[in-house]
Formats: C-alpha cells, structure tokens, sequence
C-alpha cells in the first residue's frame, strides 16, 4: 500500500472473501472480513484461521469456501493456538528451505470466541509473539447459537439469555474493555476499528496490523442486525452512531502509545445510539430514563478515560 | 547402540533422532520431562524445530493440529487431564486427517487427582479416531515412538497416532535400551510430503469444513475405513522396523500361549509382572499364557479370538475403570472380540492398578488361581470385580 | 485431485476429500445465493459517479469493480440487504421490492 489511502485503488485489487457464503444479507462479519482481507498487498499469501462462529459456519460449509487463500477452522476456543501453529509451521519449514515468500496469518473470530471462550488461546499466543494478526469481529454477542449474552455484550441489552421481564432488564454488567487488556499484553499494534465512511481507518488499521511483525490485536465493531434488531439495510449508520456516539471510539495504540484515530464533531448522546435497535428498546419506557442515563454516565468515563490515555 | 534411558528420555531422545518441524510443549506429571529434555536439545542445537511453548494442553493440541495442517511434521507429549483437556482436539485431528504423533504417558484422571500410573486418560481417548499403541517398558516406548509416523503418515491411513507408557513405571525408571543410530531413524521415518498444506504455493486448501448432514456421516465412514487401514499398516511398519532393529512387534504380544488353558489379557507394564506369575505357575504345570495388548486402536479382535480360541479360562484385566458397572474397556473389546468364536472360553474382568496401586506377581497368581477353578467348576461367579483394594470383606 | 464442482449430496464416500478438505479457492463462488433476496438493487450507471462507498459495505462482495468502474451487481450472490443503497450518496441505486431485478 503507498502512503495515502485511496479507495479506488483498492476496491479493484480481486476479492479475498468471495460472494456465495451464507452469511446473513445485511452481516457486519462479511464487511469486516473482506475489509481487512481487502488491506493484503495483492502479490501476498495469506493463511486466514477462523473460530467457529457465524463467520466459519457461513464461509467454510462444505465444499465451499469463500476464501481465496488457504484456511483453517479448528474449533471455538482455539484460534489463536491455530493460528500460532500455522505460523509456527512456517518457520520451521522455511528453515528447512520448504517454502518461500512471505506467508500473513490471520485470524478471524467473533467476540464469544475473543472475549470469552478464546481468551486464555488469545492470550497465550500474544504473550508467545508469534508474527500474526488477530481479529474480533465484535457483535455483541453469540450470534451463531441464537443471540446469548457474552461478556462483550454492554449492559441493558436484551438477548436470549438476559430478556426484558418483569423482573430482568437485560444485561446487567458492562461490556468487557478487551482491548484494553491486549494493549496491556505490551504487544505492538493494538487497534479497535470500525467500517465507517470510505474504510480508511479499518484499512489503515489492519494494514499496520498485516505488516507489523508481531502479534497485533484489531477489535472490529461487526453489526449484526439479526442480534441487535435494526433494519439490515442500516448497517452504516448503525456503526456510524457507535463512533460519533463513543459508544465505539476508534483509536490505535502502536508500541504502547495510545493515538486516538477520530474525534467526533459532536459527540452525539448515548441514546441516538440505542433507540434504532431493538435490543435496547426497554430503556425507553417510561420510568426506564435512570438507564439511558447510566449508559451515558459509563460512556462518558470511558471515554475520558481514553483521552487520558491518548493525550499523555 | 546400548544406552540406560528411562521412558521418558527414550521417548524424548527418539523425537531428537526424528527432529519433528514443530513441537507443542506444556508441562504435566509424568510427561513433563519430554518436553524438558526436548528443550534442551532445542537450547544446544541439536534440532531445529520449532519450539511452541503453549499456556495449556489444548493450545498445544490445537498448534500441532494447525502446523501439520500447514505441512508440517508434529509431537506433543502429555498424561492425565492434559490429554483430557485435548479431548474436543483430538477428534478434530483425526478427522482433519493430521497424522500427529502424540507420546501420552499414562497417569490416572482427576478427581481426586492422582498422579500416579493407570489407564484412565488413554482410555478415555480411545473413541476419538486415534491410532493407539502401548508399551511394556522402555524399548517399547522408544520403538514405539519411532514406528508411529510411518504409520499415521501411510496416505490410506492419514490418521494421528497415540504411543502410550505407563507413569512413573516406564516414564521414570531407568533401564537398558537399544538406540538407533539417528540416520536410520531419519532414512526410516523418511521425509514428510502431504499432497496438499496450508503453506502450498500452488492451490490454497481449506481445511475444517463446516459439514452438513449431507456430508459428515460420509467423512466419518472415510475415517472408520482409514482405520481399518491402518491395522495392516502397522504390521507392515513392524516389519520394516524389524528389518534395522531386529525387534518384532505384532498387533499383541503372546507370551507363553502356545497351549496355553489359562490366560490374562491385559495392557502395559504390567505385562512384566504377569509373564514372571505366568512362569512361576509354568514351573507348576499349570498351563498359563498371557496377551499383551500393543495395538488398542485399532482393536485386534478377529486376532485376538484366534489368539484365545483355545484356552479354558480368560481373565481380562483393565488399568482403567469405565463405570459402565459391565466391565472395563479392555474387556468390553475382549467379550466382543471372542463372540464370533464356535467355542468360547470362560471370561472375567478384573480392574486393577487403579491410581497407581501396585500389582505384585502374587496377586497375578491369585487371578490365575481363579481362573483354574473357573476351569474346573464350570462356575463363574462375579463377572466384573476389583482387585487390590481394601474391603471389609478381607478383614473379617 | 477432486474438485468441489464433482462434489454433491450424491457423491459417494470414497469421492469425497478426506477430512473434508478443499484444494481450491473461492468454491463458494458456485453457490446461489441471489434467490434469498426479497429486495433487489438495481444499479443507474448514469447516476454513478464511480465514488466507490458502496463497494466495500457490501458483505457478499457482489459489487464489481473493474478499470475505475463499478460495475452493474452479481445477482447470483447479492442478498438484497440494501446497504449499498443506503450508503450511496447519489441516485445510483434503488431498492425494488421482490427478488427479481427489473
């Protein structure tokens, strides 16, 4: 990629993720995937490791792949191991003269297979430094087993496992700051992102994550309008609201240092965010206000939380 | 060449002779000093594999799933809850089709934990489309070692083979061993080619499909006949390894069964005690015969029947137990095993050794003492019993 | 080699990958996914000025884009989900109800 981002250019390089997977019209993972993918220089090789999810179910089903480089699925938990075998294979068959070239490995998985259940996997092959990439495409939630809670679902959203009753008003905790706790692993690139306006911020990103060696850590926001109950057409201004909203700011922290990618003009109330989606429309009713406002309070902290951060 | 190794060592010192391309390394009791020893050939230069020291047995599974994947040739050692761990992997490894090799020395399973020898862990493992071969004593371990890759690597098998030792027994205790000179293990084992990796230049592959209805039972039928391949397979790499060690390896060794009446099936260290109780009572007249089990995966039965046919009396003895209150594994594939035969003898099961608890050449004595009367009465009794607990019963 | 076009829920067990396996890129490319649709873009090339934002929303990579132009849609693996419609800042796209363009 030269210097400056033009998206002419790369929309016409040939698609990674092709058409033909059973991803749901409308699903923020096939942005988000063939985003990133889309960042690859056009000569390089590619080994795309993927968790069970949404994503491999739709993209791997027998016989059909929708990758054009090679793949590998192993099972939930585990995509950071399978990854760090791929490229731990690489090493030593290159050693030994076996290939040549330059190999990128990455890893796609949802935030049930990042958050929760994959963590310690993550974890570990971060902490081991192998030259990878890892990639959450955030949703929300476990959207391939029908829209359960995960600890990256934020707080009051309904889901199959945290309904509106009676009693219950979804969930109760706050979503997990993971991206935090991989910059605490002191690994180089660090990045949450977004597919927002002409994609320069998740290109940008996940270049600087492809072509830094080490292992690097992208959270992408990944809309599902199944599991967040939107119209599936509004995938753009969904994410667009996250950001300018702060629900989901976007920054970048490269060998520690913090950068913050975007400013919003205005930064919009909590509540633009929540009221086009079904899943946080119980905050709406009356006597519900308290939570709206203890949604801004916890966005608001965060947010100056990062400011700290970015402006040290 | 003639060396003192213990299991452990002869085994670790068997993937030097072999210098795998990527080693998964995590630490368990007794396996632990597999990876131990292996790091420090790594540290002095006399491999150059690739190391990866994963934070669990499921990271270590899941990274030689993913390099031989990639092309690459892959060991892992463990024991106990660490293959326990691997559980959900091990079925993804075979049924991707990896030939990993895997040394799983054997220590009982938690709770209450325990950490000492039985065969609980591998048992436990022993549906997972696994290739399982177990040893005796040291040499076995390492011949064993040695054997595995040319087995699971043969493209009609194409599956991952578990070599098995017992804990501590094998794995810990020193004992005089024959080595091969490394450019045998190396012409012997050959080089590692898969048609199709995940490295490949030519044509990407894709591996780990999501499978509907439409597909799964047919890759699963593929696996089953990758099996049954595999049982001829290990005869044939038996025999090419007899060719440059003069050792001979079948599917189950036969110890004194020629005209046996009596006989013990049972699997691992064991086998030694059993063979000096087999030649006490020899010395006695009685017609005693044991059959120790090598191969599990894939089970030896119409070789077993035939092995057995002509015996009176047959006591199976399971290192494991599998709460099915019918009996151990082992017997359940005995009992199986034998039901084609015209004339059946009469069969037991005794589990025993549970946690480490020690089997002396008496108690293998008592057990063929049963089986005489069993014999001679024609009277069973209890099919299924333990052996080598504490009971009221023996106080009062 | 087998390839995935010789594959299908016919195929007997011994033509079938082992382990399921496939050894080319892109299969899903065979597969239909345009009869989903309930709604169908339709593309108004003269409304186009070629600013791309549509292109990357789309998640069935069902926009083609070939010498600085894109091109009219795949409507063997486009789902009709309307993002690019919502996203284009010019007349260039409209939604029609129904799966069928016209």
């Amino acid at each position: 990629m030269s210097k400056i981002y033009n998206l002419k250019r790369e929309v016409e390089k040939p698609v990674r993720l092709t058409g033909g997977h059973r991803l749901c019209a409308g699903c923020g993972a096939g942005v988000v995937v063939s985003g990133v993918l889309r960042a690859l220089d056009k000569e390089d090789r590619a080994v795309v490791v993927n968790a069970t999810s949404c994503l491999e179910v739709s993209t791997f089903m027998y016989p059909y792949t929708a990758y054009m480089d090679s793949y590998i699925h192993s099972a939930f938990e585990n995509s950071a191991a399978t990854c760090s075998g791929v490229e731990a294979a690489y090493n030593a068959l290159k050693r030994r003269g076996k290939v040549d070239g330059a190999v990128k490995f990455i890893t796609f998985a949802g935030d049930g297979g990042t958050y929760d259940i994959g963590f310690q996997s993550l974890s570990g092959a971060m902490e081991r430094g192998h030259d990878m990439v890892y990639v959450c495409y955030d949703n929300e939630a476990y959207m391939n087993t029908g829209i359960q809670r995960s600890s990256s679902t934020p707080r009051f959203a309904g889901t199959t496992t945290t309904p509106i009753g009676s009693v219950g008003q979804g969930k109760k905790q706050n979503k997990k700051d993971l991206t935090e706790i991989l910059v605490a692993h002191n690994i180089p690139y660090v990045a949450q992102t977004a597919p927002i306006g002409n994609f320069k911020d998740l290109h940008t990103k996940a270049y600087n994550a492809i072509y830094t060696e080490g292992p690097c850590f992208l959270n992408v926001l990944s809309p599902c309008p199944r599991g967040w109950d939107y119209p599936m057409a509004k995938l753009a201004e969904i994410t667009k609201l996250a950001v300018d909203t702060c629900v989901w700011p976007l920054f970048e922290v490269e060998e520690g240092v913090w950068h913050l990618s975007y400013t919003p003009k205005k930064k919009l109330p909590v509540e633009d965010f929540l009221r086009p989606q079904g899943r946080f429309r119980h905050m709406f009713q009356k006597g519900n206000e308290w939570m709206i406002k203890e949604a801004q309070q916890y966005v608001d902290q965060k947010w100056e939380r990062l400011l700290e951060h970015t402006s040290a | 060449m003639s060396n003192r190794l213990s299991g452990n060592e002869a085994v670790a010192y068997a993937m030097k002779q072999m210098n795998p391309d990527v080693m998964g390394a995590f630490p368990i009791t007794p396996s632990t000093e597999i990876p131990e020893y292996f790091a420090q050939y790594v540290a002095d230069g006399e491999v150059n594999t690739e190391y990866v020291t994963v934070e669990s047995e499921h990271s270590s599974m899941s990274v030689c799933i993913a390099a031989q994947a990639a092309g690459a040739r892959t060991v892992s050692a463990t024991s106990s809850c660490g293959l326990a761990l691997m559980y959900e992997l091990l079925y993804v490894a075979a049924s991707c089709r990896l030939p990993i090799t895997l040394a799983c020395v054997n220590r009982a399973l938690s709770g209450p934990i325990n950490i000492n020898n039985d065969h609980s862990d591998s048992m436990g493992a022993r549906d997972t489309g696994w290739v399982q071969i177990y040893a005796e004593n040291n040499q076995e371990a390492y011949d064993n070692f040695l054997m595995a890759m040319p087995i699971g690597e043969t493209p009609s098998v194409r599956l991952p083979v578990m070599t098995c030792m017992d804990g501590f027994i094998t794995s810990h205790a020193v004992e005089n061993i024959e080595l091969l000179e490394t450019d045998a293990v190396r012409k012997f084992i050959g080089e590692y080619n898969p048609e199709n990796y995940l490295l490949k230049k030519e044509n990407p592959l894709a591996v780990g499909p999501y499978d509907v209805s439409a597909y799964y039972m047919e890759h699963k039928v593929q696996e089953a006949e990758a099996m049954k391949a595999a049982k001829a397979r290990i005869l044939e790499v038996a025999a090419e390894f007899e060719k440059i060690s003069g050792r001979s390896y079948g599917l189950f060794e036969e110890y004194r069964m020629e005209d046996a009446e009596l006989a013990l099936v049972l699997i691992g260290s064991s086998a030694g005690t059993a063979k000096a109780a087999v030649d006490k009572l020899r010395e006695d007249g009685v017609k005693a015969g044991l059959v120790k089990i090598r191969v599990f995966r894939p089970f030896p039965g119409k070789e077993l029947a035939q092995a057995l046919a002509n015996t009176r009396a047959v006591a199976v003895m399971d290192k494991s137990e599998g709460f099915s209150a019918n009996g151990g594994p082992l017997f359940a594939e005995t009992r199986s095993a034998l039901y084609d035969l015209k004339e059946r003898p009469y069969l037991i099961d005794i589990v025993y050794g549970l946690g480490g608890r020690d089997v002396k050449t008496e108690d293998i004595e008592k057990v063929f003492g049963r089986l005489a009367d069993i014999a001679v009465t024609g009277e069973i009794g209890p099919v299924y019993t333990h052996m080598g607990q504490r009971s009221k019963e023996d106080i009062a | 080699m087998i390839y995935a076009k010789d594959i299908n829920e016919r195929t007997p067990w011994q033509d079938l990958t082992p382990g399921g396996e496939i050894y080319e890129p892109g299969t899903a490319r065979d597969f239909d996914t345009g009869t989903w649709r309930t709604n169908t873009p339709i593309f108004h090339v003269e409304a186009c000025k070629h600013c791309m934002l549509c292109v990357p929303f789309c998640p069935d990579s069902a926009i083609p884009v070939k010498d600085g132009k894109r091109l009219d849609f795949d409507y063997m693996h486009c789902k009709g989900c309307g993002i690019c419609e919502d996203v284009c800042p010019f007349p260039a796209i409209t939604m029609v109800t129904g799966g069928v363009a016209k």
